[in-house]
């Protein structure tokens, strides 16, 4: 049988982007993104169990540039995806659904997350004295 | 002539196999991992800049292990569930779907058994 060319329903790239519809892809990007934390957590806890040279070599990682720009970037898609995820309960219990409270809360989990990773990095570098 | 019923025809062909499970199990590792990885960062967030026997000390107390082992059982469950979805949604190949289905379980589990016995290893006093 011959297929016909049917017409198709737009894709992703035509729609205006939205805060619903990007905070939705956010918190599957952020899932992704901690999982792959999960392994950089397995990488320094393993480094922990071969020894004092091992552990002072990830420790040197974490703390290097590149390793501080991954852990703020981890912390920001802990903080959202936490946030983000009492969202998703909130809607599993059939709360929060009318247009107006989906702005609201999804502006309040984009603001939760930033203050909260701030504050875990001023409180990070105070614990280690720079100030 | 199908002497099958209209019911037994469909069975097996919609999307609820495991669906149910799937979704209550990782809303159940996801409430889990609210106070686990609030208590994980706060405590860890000690362990900048430490060195062997800071973190040696740190891991050798008994609560933290059993908050450590319900954390690392919750996150890497849920991470495993989600991942599973993303590869779901996005690989439409079969042959490369169950490939990379079952590549992300060993990867998972491989670092999770990891994390495992080293919070064990600290836990019990090297």
């Amino acid at each position: 049988m011959e297929s016909r060319q049917r017409p198709l329903s737009p894709h992703l790239q035509i729609y205006r982007p939205q805060i619903t519809s990007v905070l939705s892809i956010l918190h599957r990007l952020t899932g992704v993104a901690l999982a792959a934390g999960a392994v950089l957590l397995t990488y320094w806890l393993s480094c922990a169990v071969y020894g004092p040279d091992s552990f002072a070599r990830a420790q040197a990682v974490m703390g290097s540039w590149i390793g501080k720009t991954v852990l703020l970037g981890l912390t920001f898609s802990l903080y959202y995806h936490l946030a983000n995820g009492i969202r998703h309960l909130a809607w599993d219990a059939g709360w929060g659904f009318e247009l107006p409270t989906l702005r609201a809360t999804g502006w309040l989990v984009v603001g939760a997350s930033l203050v909260l990773t701030l504050a875990t990095w001023v409180y990070a570098y105070r614990l280690a004295g720079v100030f | 002539m199908d002497m099958r019923t209209p019911l037994n025809r469909v069975r097996g062909y919609g999307s609820t196999k495991d669906g149910a499970g799937h979704w209550w199990a990782q809303r159940v590792t996801g409430v889990a991992l609210i106070p686990l990885t609030i208590w994980f960062v706060v405590s860890v967030l000690s362990l900048v800049g430490a060195d062997h026997a800071a973190f040696t000390a740190w891991a050798g107390s008994y609560g933290r292990a059993v908050l450590m082992v319900l954390f690392i059982v919750s996150l890497f469950y849920h991470a495993q569930l989600g991942l599973q979805v993303v590869i779901e949604d996005y690989v439409h190949r079969e042959s490369v779907k169950v490939v990379s289905l079952m590549a992300v379980k060993f990867v998972i589990y491989l670092c999770a058994a990891a994390c495992l016995l080293a919070v064990l290893k600290f836990a019990f006093g090297n």
